[in-house]
C-alpha cells in the first residue's frame, strides 16, 4: 500500500539519526537495521517489576531449568542410553567384571573416569530436585494469593503443566543409569500400568518393548528424557513468559498501588541485575551442593536385577504421593468381571491422582465460576483475606501430605517403633479426616487473623504500655497507625453469598441452585473491610 | 511506553489520582450480584462507595548510599571484590582440574576433585551473583517506578477487526456455505493419525504379550538353584527355618536373563510340615516341610524378599504387602489382593529340589487378561 513510498524515507532517517560512532553504537545500529531489535527493547526495556520475596519461586525454577540444561548436555556427551549387556571394566574397583547394562556403565564412567563428571551428574540431579521443589512451591505462592484470578487463568493452566512435565522429566531421568534402584521404579510403574482395565497389558508390552525390562526401555525414555520433554518444557515457559508480559505481574497491595498500576523497578537495569545476579547464586548454590553433597551413589546399588531386596529405598520426593497412594489401598481391592481382573487397587490411587491433579488445573475456572467476578485482577490477595480458598489449599496440602507421608511409611515405622500396619492406619486417617480438619482450623484462624487486622486498622497497635486512669481504670496505649500501614489491612475484596433470584425467564434452574449453594458455603462466614465512616467514628472517641 | 512511566516517590501526585481512580472508576459502576455478560462485571463482589481511600505513595527514603558518598565508595569496592573473588574462583576451579588426573577408581580422589572443582566454580559463580544484586541493591538507582496498566482484552476497533477477518475469510473460502466440503475436510484430517497410531504397534514383538506372561523358565525336572551363583540345592541343605533365593537352572546362560528372572524368582522355605496348611490338590507341590513360592509380589511386582522367621510372613518392601506362608501365602496386610503363586516341587533321583511343572497360574502383578486362558 503506501509502504513502497515511505520506506527509502525512513530509511535514509533512520542513517542520519544514528550517527552514534562508538563500536555498540554502530553494532546496534547494524542490527536494528536487520532485525527492527529497537522496538523490542523500547517495548520491554523499562517494563515494571514489583518485588517481594515470594516472586522469586518461579525464578528459581526457571534458573534450576537453564542449570539442568546446561548439565544435562554435558552429561549426553559421555551417557549411552543402551541397555545392551558389558562387563564392567572402568575404574571402581568393586564393580570390576560385574555384568551389567551400557548404561549403567557410562553412568559409572561419568562418576569415576570423567574428571568433573560426578560434579556434574550431582549438579543435574540437585538442580532437578530443586526445578520441581520451586515449581511447586511457585504454584503455592499462586495459589494462596489469587494470583490465578482473570485474566491468568490460563497462564496457571500452563504452570499446571510444567510442574506435570518437570515429574516425567524427574521419572524419565531417574530411570537412566539402569542402575537397581532406577530399575525397581520401572518395575513399579510397569506393574500398575499392568493393572489398568482393558488396555494395560498392552500398554506395559508395548512401552517395554516386550516382557519387563527387555531391552528397549532405557533408550525410550532417553528420547522422552532429552528431546520431546525438554522442547515441551522450553515451549511452556515461552508461553508462560509470554503471556507474564501480556498480564504483567500482580503486586501485593501497598499505599499507591492500584489494581491499574504496576509499582516497582524497571527491567533496565535494576531488576536485570538483580534476576541475572539471583541467577548466579541459584547455580552458584547448586555448585556448593553438589560439590560437596552426594546424591544417587548408583556405584552402591549395583546393576537391576528383578530379586534383590532393596528395603528401605525412597523414589524421589516428588513421586512420592503417587507411591504413597499405592500403599494406602485397603487388603482385597481386586475382583473379577467375568473371566477379566480389576485391580482396583491400582485404579483407585490412579484415579485418585488424576482427580487431584484435574482439581488443581480446573480450580481457577471453579471460584471465577461461583463469584461471578469477570473483572481483571492485579493486587495478590493475602491469603488470609480469602478465607475459604485458603482453607481450601490447606486440606489439599493435607492431602497430598497424608500420600507423600504413606511413601515413607517402613521408615517412620522403624524410626518409631511402630508396627507398619498402624502407620498405614495412621495416614489413612490423615487422608480422609485429614483435609476436612486442615479446612476447619484454616479457615477459623484466617477468619481471627482479619478480625485482628480490624482491630488494628481501628485502633492501632496494642503498644503493650499500660496506663492508670485517673478513675483507677487501667487501660493498654494504643499506638495509632500511618495511613500507609493503614491501607495494607483495609484494602481487599470482599465477596457475599449470592441471592437466588429467578433468571429473565423467570426459571431457576439446578445450575443457579448449585452455585447458589455453593456460594453461601465459600462466603458465609466473612469479615468485611473497614470502612471510611467506620474508621472516623473510632477516631473521634 | 515511557509516558506511561511516572516516578513513584516525592511529592508527585500521580498516585494520589491512580488510587481514587480506583475506588471510583469502571469497577464500582455496578452493584448488582447478579451474574453479568459484561467483562467487567463484579459478580457477587461487594463494591463499596465508602471505603477507605488509596492514601497514595509514601515520602521516598533514601539509601546510606545516597546519602553518605564514603558509604558509595565502600559499596564500590564490595561490588568489585565480589566480582574479583568470582574470578578467583574460576580460576581455582581449572587448576584442580588441572592438579589432579582421574583414573584409579579410588573414591576418596574421587571426591576431593568433586569437592575442589565444585567449590570453585561455585565462588565464581556466586562472585558474579552476589556482586551483581549488592550493586542493584546498593547503588543503582533504587526508588520505584509506576507503569499504567490496560485491560487485556483487545480495543473495541481490533476487536472488530479480528471479526471481519474471520467472516472474510469465511465469506471468501465458503467454509460454512459449502458443507460437503468442510464436512469432508474434518474427517480427512481426523483419518489422517490413524496411520501413525497404528505404527506405534511395532513398539513390540509379534507374539501376544498374554501368552508370554503365562508361563516362566519352570518346567518338569528343572533344578532350583540357588540365585545368583546358580547351584542346585540338595532338599537335605534346606535345615528349618532357613530360606534361599532361587533362580532356575540355566537362567545365567539364558539369552533374556533379567525377563526370565522377573518372572521365575522364586523364595525356597523349610518350615515345620505341622506348621502348613496345605489345601487339597496341592498335597504334592512341597517336600517336607519345604515350600516354594514365586518372589514376585502379586501387587506392581516387587521382589517380595523380607522373611520373618518367627512369624512365617514374607514382607513386601514396597508397599509392606504381606504374605503368610503357613496358609499358603495368602496376603494379611496391604493392598496386594492375591496370595504368591505356589512353585509344585519333588526331588530327583540325585537328592536335589526340582520343579513338578511350571506355576499353575501366571506369576507377579495383576492384568486384565489374567484368568482368562
Ligand atoms: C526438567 C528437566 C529435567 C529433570 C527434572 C531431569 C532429571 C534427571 C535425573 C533425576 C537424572 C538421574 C541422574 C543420575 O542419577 O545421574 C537425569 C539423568 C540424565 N539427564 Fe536429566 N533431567 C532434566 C532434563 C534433562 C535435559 C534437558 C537433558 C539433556 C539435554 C538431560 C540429560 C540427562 C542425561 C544424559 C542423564 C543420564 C546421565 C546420568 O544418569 O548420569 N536431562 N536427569
Ligand atoms: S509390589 Fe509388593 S506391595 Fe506393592
Amino acid at each position: 500500500m503506501t509502504i513502497d513510498t515511505q520506506g527509502p524515507v525512513t530509511t535514509t532517517h533512520g542513517q542520519e539519526r544514528a550517527e552514534d560512532a562508538s563500536v555498540v553504537g554502530r553494532m546496534a545500529n547494524y542490527l536494528d537495521e536487520r532485525t527492527s531489535l529497537s522496538g523490542a527493547v523500547k517495548f520491554l526495556g523499562r517494563k515494571i517489576f514489583p518485588d517481594h520475596w515470594s516472586f522469586m519461586l518461579g525464578e528459581v525454577a526457571l534458573y534450576s531449568f537453564v542449570v539442568i540444561l546446561l548439565s544435562g548436555t554435558f552429561l549426553t556427551f559421555f551417557f549411552q542410553a543402551s541397555m545392551s549387556e558389558v562387563q564392567y571394566d572402568g575404574s571402581y574397583i568393586p564393580m570390576k567384571g560385574v555384568e551389567m547394562s551400557a548404561a549403567l556403565q557410562s553412568t559409572l564412567n561419568i562418576s569415576f573416569d570423567v574428571r568433573g563428571g560426578l560434579l556434574i551428574r550431582q549438579v543435574h540431579y540437585w538442580a532437578a530436585l530443586l526445578f520441581v521443589a520451586s515449581i511447586g512451591l511457585h504454584m503455592l505462592r499462586v495459589f494462596f494469593t489469587g494470583a490465578f484470578r482473570k485474566p491468568r487463568e490460563l497462564n496457571w493452566v500452563v504452570g499446571f503443566l510444567l510442574f506435570v512435565m518437570a515429574m516425567a522429566e524427574g521419572f524419565t531421568g531417574y530411570s537412566l543409569p539402569d542402575d537397581l534402584l532406577s530399575g525397581n521404579g520401572l518395575r513399579i510403574i510397569d506393574g500398575m500400568v499392568k493393572g489398568l482395565p482393558v488396555v494395560g497389558t498392552w500398554i506395559s508390552y508395548l512401552l517395554f518393548g516386550g516382557e519387563f525390562p527387555g531391552t528397549d526401555i532405557v533408550g525410550r525414555l532417553y528420547t522422552l528424557h532429552i528431546l520431546l520433554l525438554p522442547a515441551i518444557v522450553v515451549a511452556l515457559i515461552g508461553i508462560h513468559m509470554v503471556l507474564l508480559i501480556i498480564n504483567k505481574h500482580t503486586q501485593f497491595a501497598g499505599p499507591g498501588r492500584t489494581n491499574d498500576n504496576v509499582v516497582g523497578v524497571p527491567i533496565m537495569p535494576v531488576f536485570a541485575a538483580k534476576a541475572g545476579g539471583f541467577f548466579f547464586i541459584v547455580f552458584g548454590v547448586l555448585m556448593l551442593v553438589a560439590a560437596t553433597v552426594t546424591i544417587n551413589p548408583i556405584w552402591n546399588y549395583g546393576p537391576y536385577d528383578p530379586s534383590p531386596v532393596s528395603a528401605g529405598t525412597q523414589p524421589d520426593w516428588y513421586i512420592g504421593f503417587a507411591d504413597g497412594a499405592l500403599r494406602l489401598v485397603p487388603p482385597g481391592w481386586e475382583f473379577l468381571i467375568g473371566p477379566y481382573t480389576v485391580s482396583m487397587n491400582i485404579i483407585v490411587p490412579v484415579l485418585a491422582l488424576l482427580v487431584l491433579l484435574g482439581a488443581v488445573a480446573a480450580y481457577p475456572f471453579f471460584e471465577a465460576w461461583v463469584t461471578g467476578d469477570r473483572r481483571e485482577h492485579h493486587i495478590a490477595d493475602r491469603p488470609r483475606n480469602a478465607p475459604t480458598r485458603t482453607a481450601i489449599g490447606a486440606a489439599g496440602l493435607t492431602f497430598y501430605a497424608a500420600l507423600w507421608a504413606a511413601a515413607s511409611s517402613d521408615i517412620v515405622a522403624t524410626h518409631f517403633r511402630l508396627s507398619i500396619e498402624s502407620v498405614i492406619h495412621l495416614c489413612q486417617a490423615l487422608l480422609i479426616a485429614g483435609p476436612f480438619v486442615a479446612f476447619f482450623v484454616t479457615k477459623r484462624v484466617c477468619l481471627a487473623l482479619q478480625k485482628k487486622d480490624r482491630e488494628i486498622a481501628l485502633h492501632g497497635f496494642e503498644s503493650g504500655r499500660i496506663v492508670r486512669l485517673p478513675g483507677g481504670e487501667y487501660i493498654e496505649v494504643h499506638q495509632p497507625l500511618s495511613e500507609y500501614e493503614r491501607w495494607r489491612l483495609v484494602s481487599y475484596e470482599d465477596y457475599q453469598p449470592i441471592m437466588l433470584r429467578p433468571d429473565r425467564r423467570g426459571r431457576i434452574t439446578a445450575g443457579m441452585r448449585a452455585r447458589a449453594r455453593v456460594s453461601n458455603w465459600f462466603f458465609e462466614d466473612r469479615i468485611s473491610p473497614v470502612s471510611r465512616p467506620e474508621l472516623e467514628a473510632s477516631q473521634h472517641h | 511506553m515511557a509516558d506511561t512511566i511516572r516516578d513513584a516517590s516525592g511529592t508527585d501526585s500521580a498516585g494520589e489520582d491512580t488510587g481514587t481512580e480506583r475506588e471510583t472508576g469502571v469497577h464500582s459502576t455496578s452493584t448488582s450480584t447478579e451474574v453479568e455478560t459484561r467483562s467487567e462485571a463484579p459478580g457477587t463482589a461487594v463494591v463499596r462507595p465508602d471505603a477507605i481511600p488509596n492514601p497514595g505513595f509514601p515520602p521516598e527514603r533514601l539509601r546510606v548510599t545516597d546519602l553518605d558518598p564514603r558509604e558509595e565508595k565502600k559499596a564500590e569496592r564490595a561490588v568489585s571484590l565480589w566480582f574479583g573473588l568470582g574470578i578467583f574462583g574460576a580460576i581455582a576451579a581449572v587448576a584442580v582440574y588441572v592438579a589432579f588426573p582421574l583414573g584409579n577408581g579410588d573414591p576418596d580422589v574421587n571426591r576431593w576433585t568433586t569437592f575442589g572443582i565444585g567449590m570453585g566454580i561455585a565462588l565464581g559463580l556466586l562472585g558474579i551473583g552476589f556482586g551483581a544484586v549488592h550493586w542493584s541493591k546498593s547503588l543503582m538507582e533504587g526508588h520505584d517506578l509506576v507503569e499504567q496498566r490496560h485491560t487485556t482484552r483487545g480495543s473495541e476497533e481490533t476487536r472488530a477487526r479480528a471479526v471481519e477477518v474471520f467472516s472474510l475469510g469465511n465469506k471468501e473460502s465458503g467454509f460454512s456455505r459449502r458443507k460437503m466440503i468442510r464436512n469432508s475436510m474434518i474427517a480427512a484430517l481426523v483419518a489422517f493419525p490413524l496411520p501413525g497410531i497404528v505404527l506405534f504397534r511395532g513398539l513390540a514383538p509379534r507374539e501376544d504379550p498374554n501368552e508370554l506372561l503365562k508361563f516362566t523358565m519352570w518346567k518338569k525336572g528343572t533344578r532350583l538353584t540357588r540365585d545368583p551363583s546358580g547351584t542346585p540345592i540338595k532338599a537335605s541343605e534346606v535345615t528349618i527355618g532357613s530360606a534361599f533365593h532361587v533362580i532356575p537352572e540355566g537362567l545365567n546362560e539364558t539369552e533374556d536373563r533379567l525377563e526370565e528372572k522377573a518372572k521365575a524368582a522364586v523364595l525356597l522355605m523349610r518350615l515345620r510340615p505341622q506348621d502348613l496348611t496345605i489345601s487339597s490338590g496341592r498335597e504334592s507341590w512341597s517336600y517336607d516341610g519345604i515350600v516354594a513360592y514365586s518372589k514376585i509380589c502379586t501387587h506392581v511386582g516387587c521382589p517380595v524378599a523380607l522373611y520373618e522367621q518367627q512369624t512365617h510372613h514374607l514382607l513386601c518392601p514396597c508397599h509392606q504387602s504381606q504374605f503368610d506362608i503357613t496358609r499358603e501365602a495368602t496376603v494379611i496386610f496391604g493392598p496386594a489382593k492375591r496370595p504368591l503363586p505356589q512353585l509344585p516341587i519333588m526331588v530327583d533321583d540325585q537328592g536335589y529340589l526340582v520343579a513338578r511343572s511350571d506355576f499353575r497360574e501366571p506369576v507377579g502383578p495383576s492384568f486384565w487378561e489374567r484368568e482368562n486362558s
